[in-house]
């Protein structure tokens, strides 16, 4: 144990590289990303933006049973899937689809739990994106246990795992934490704190200074960054993803940012917060700021949302086409080899089924 | 043939060994499983002769161990983790049934998590509260989960080894009290009213601190490290044959001891039990035959309700509480397939719907010989 641990501490305040104005901070002290590495990032924030917006819609029109929308938040989420490498693994809570969707995961796939068609759409080993979890923090542990089987083999492999202000109460979370640590497993935990927990605002939450206190109780550094701004996330991001792979351990960045719409549809945001609250953070968004920044030509941006556009139309089809539920899949992978008992459970469905269909 | 004796103890040891020494995915995790080798000495060992990557402990936090689990199944590896006690697992209980139970059904069988959760489980040791639960229904009503629970050191061994290879989750059951494999399978002395009473310690320790002086103390059963008839009986009160080669025996039964005139069906910490009673019955001039379920899920319908059928009575004997529980889904199903060829409805001996009583009180709630033997009794002899 090492007397000193002030470096386990965040900064007082979080990192941000460009104002709200567009414009560099001066003296962040910190390295400013790549010019292609932000127009990259514009282009999937307007993506995200976009698939937000058209899930929402999806909602409406009865194609989507629920969506929690991560408007407002999408810079966290583009830079959480930007930031890493191929081998690499993204765990995504249930508000990340669009960091999923950033790993490679297709829209339709990614949606197909809200949709109804099965719980899981995409296969998890293709982008390397976990499930998405709904019970909160209990896929913080799942991915310290990838992160130590990675690191056990000798692979380079980190992973990213991304929990809200809400899950840090969870026990989960603290035991996570807590194992990585003790393992040096290489995880970056991103926590997006939105500033609500469904209704619940973070000063109910926790007592801690920060979220990204809660590192240093584990001996994990903890960093605070500006989660409206997607330079500062993709540098915070990146060195912690660097000191990760370079065996130092887990790293945990808090990510200060806001749910700009409520929970879900099914929510009224109005009941527990004032419209003047929303309202001030409008003008942190994440793309408007980054596009002030790039002052970009108007083709190039032109192009962009036609990429976004392509994206939605995408989604739209794919949530427009119904599925014919087929009986056998419910009996299907619930064990490698079907035990004897849901054998005989599906040849009753099945039957059952058959009689119908003959009066019918 | 080289004969080893083993307790049980030191028969999931040599499957934990073997398992590691035939495939490095193989790890082994959990609370004082390393230099102190568990706190019943299942993994003593493992880590000195695999390395600190292979068998480690953990923070003291059990849905963290499930957890990380989960992704290191999720990540090529097979885990096998050690919960201390049945009762310490429960903060587990999340991470087993919306993950572990469902990983495999909720990616379409894409990730499937090969993994084995070991719990030292049940009474019968004289154990304080929270050091005894049965807790089989709670895995057992959760689909995608196997449940375990061997009887002897050979199937302790075999349905590890086999658990281990398993693609699909098991949760495995340890019967504490048979960790020695002592009186259980020994006759008791006969009481007053000519049955068998059971000669049990009831030794309170928190921890079976102690490994030395407890396995050599000439009560351990018999295993043959290669092949043995599968006849796959235990005779009461001597040693119990075990195969140490791998053979399906998940989603198995198996006949422990023949007999015509009704069955026993039981599982883990009662078979012994169960073996005595229907040893005590055949002096009484009743013959019973005993079905060890081995594997709770899958359950073994056929095996079951062919050796119901083959006697027409039968009775069920499980240490859990009754309500609700295994003992009450085997009477149900059997009741369902069987009623027929039923001469008497199906009785439980089961725990009673208590928490785990106190060590001094734990005879009165554990099912033993004379309560089974007074079920058999009830069922109906007068009509046949």
């Amino acid at each position: 144990m090492t007397g000193d641990a002030h470096h386990l501490l965040p900064s007082a305040t979080p990192v941000t590289l460009i104002g709200i104005d567009g414009h560099p901070v001066a003296d962040s002290g910190r390295t400013f990303p790549s010019d292609a590495d932000l127009r990259r990032a514009l282009a999937s924030l307007i993506t995200a933006r976009r698939l937000n917006d058209q899930a929402y819609a999806l909602v409406r029109q009865g194609r989507l049973a629920v969506y929690p929308s991560s408007h407002g938040q999408e810079a966290c989420q583009v830079a959480a899937a930007q930031v890493l490498d191929d081998g690499d693994w993204l765990f995504p809570t249930y508000r990340d689809t669009v960091a999923a969707v950033g790993r490679g995961v297709d829209p339709v796939e990614a949606l197909t739990l809200l949709k109804g068609d099965w719980h899981c759409g995409w296969d998890p080993y293709e982008h390397r994106v976990a499930p998405h979890a709904t019970p909160l923090a209990t896929q913080l542990p799942h991915a310290v246990g990838v992160a130590h089987a990675a690191r056990l083999r000798g692979e380079p492999t980190v992973v990213m795992a991304l929990c809200g202000d809400g899950g840090t109460s969870e026990g989960d979370f603290h035991e996570a934490l807590n194992f990585a640590a003790v393992l040096r497993a290489p995880v970056v935990f991103l926590i997006q704190n939105n500033e609500y927990a469904i209704s619940v605002p973070l000063a109910r939450q926790t007592a801690a200074p920060s979220l990204a206190y809660k590192g240093i109780g584990y001996g994990i550094p903890g960093e605070r960054v500006d989660g409206n701004d997607v330079a500062a996330l993709l540098t915070v991001l990146g060195e912690a993803v660097a000191r990760a792979r370079d065996g130092e351990g887990p790293q945990l960045v808090e990510a200060h940012t806001y749910r700009m719409q409520a929970h879900t549809n099914a929510d009224d945001a109005t009941r527990y917060r004032t419209d003047a609250e929303v309202e001030a953070w409008v003008e942190r968004d994440p793309i408007t700021r980054l596009t002030r920044h790039l002052d970009l030509p108007a083709a190039e941006m032109a192009a962009m949302a036609d990429e976004a556009e392509q994206v939605a139309a995408h989604l739209r089809d794919g949530l427009n086409r119904d599925i014919e539920p087929d009986p056998a899949r419910l009996f299907a992978d619930v064990y490698a080899t079907p035990t004897p008992q849901l054998r005989e459970q599906q040849a009753q469905l099945a039957d059952e089924l058959a009689r119908e269909g003959a009066l019918g | 043939m080289t004969h080893e004796k083993l307790t049980m103890a030191q028969a999931l040891n040599r499957a934990l060994r073997d398992a590691m020494a035939e495939d490095d995915t193989v790890v082994v995790f959990g609370e004082d499983v390393g230099a102190l080798g568990g706190v019943f000495r299942v993994t003593d060992g493992l880590t000195a002769e695999f390395g600190e990557d292979r068998c480690f402990d953990t923070p003291l936090a059990e849905s963290g161990i499930v957890g990380v689990a989960v992704g290191m199944a999720m990540n090529g590896m097979r885990p096998v983790v050690e919960m201390q006690f049945d009762a310490f697992a429960y903060p587990a209980f999340e991470q087993i049934v919306s993950h572990v139970a469902k990983m495999r059904n909720r990616t379409r069988g894409r990730v499937a998590l090969p993994m084995v959760i070991r719990i030292p489980y049940a009474g019968g040791i004289g154990g304080v509260e929270h050091h005894c639960d049965s807790s089989e229904s709670y895995y057992a009503h959760t689909p995608g989960l196997h449940v375990v629970a061997p009887s002897t050191p050979g199937d302790a061994y075999t349905l590890l080894r086999e658990s281990i290879a398993s693609p699909d989750p098991v949760v495995f059951l340890e019967p504490k009290k048979l960790y020695w494999a002592k009186e259980e399978v020994q006759l008791t002395p006969v009481s007053s009213s000519g049955r068998a009473m059971e000669g049990r310690e009831t030794e309170a320790r928190l921890t079976p601190a102690s490994s030395s002086g407890r396995a050599v103390e000439g009560h351990e059963t018999e295993a043959h490290l290669t092949p043995a008839s599968s006849s796959g009986r235990a005779v009461a009160g001597h040693e119990a044959e075990a195969r140490l080669t791998p053979v399906s025996s998940i989603g198995r039964a198996v006949v422990r001891r023949e007999g015509t005139d009704a069955t026993l069906i039981a599982y883990g910490p009662s078979v012994p039990v169960a073996l005595e009673a229907a040893e005590v019955a055949d002096r009484e001039g009743r013959s019973l035959q005993v079905v060890d379920l081995r594997s709770i899920v899958p359950f073994d319908d056929e095996t079951v309700c062919a050796a119901v059928r083959s006697t027409g009575r039968a009775v069920v004997v499980a240490e859990a509480s009754g309500f609700a529980s295994v003992s009450s889904e085997i009477v149900a199903r059997v009741t369902e397939r069987c009623f027929h060829s039923l001469a008497a409805p199906i009785r439980r001996v089961s725990g009673f719907d208590i928490p785990y009583p106190p060590p001094k009180y734990e005879h009165l709630h554990l099912p033993g010989v004379d309560r089974i033997l007074d079920a058999v009794d009830d069922l109906q002899w007068e009509e046949s």
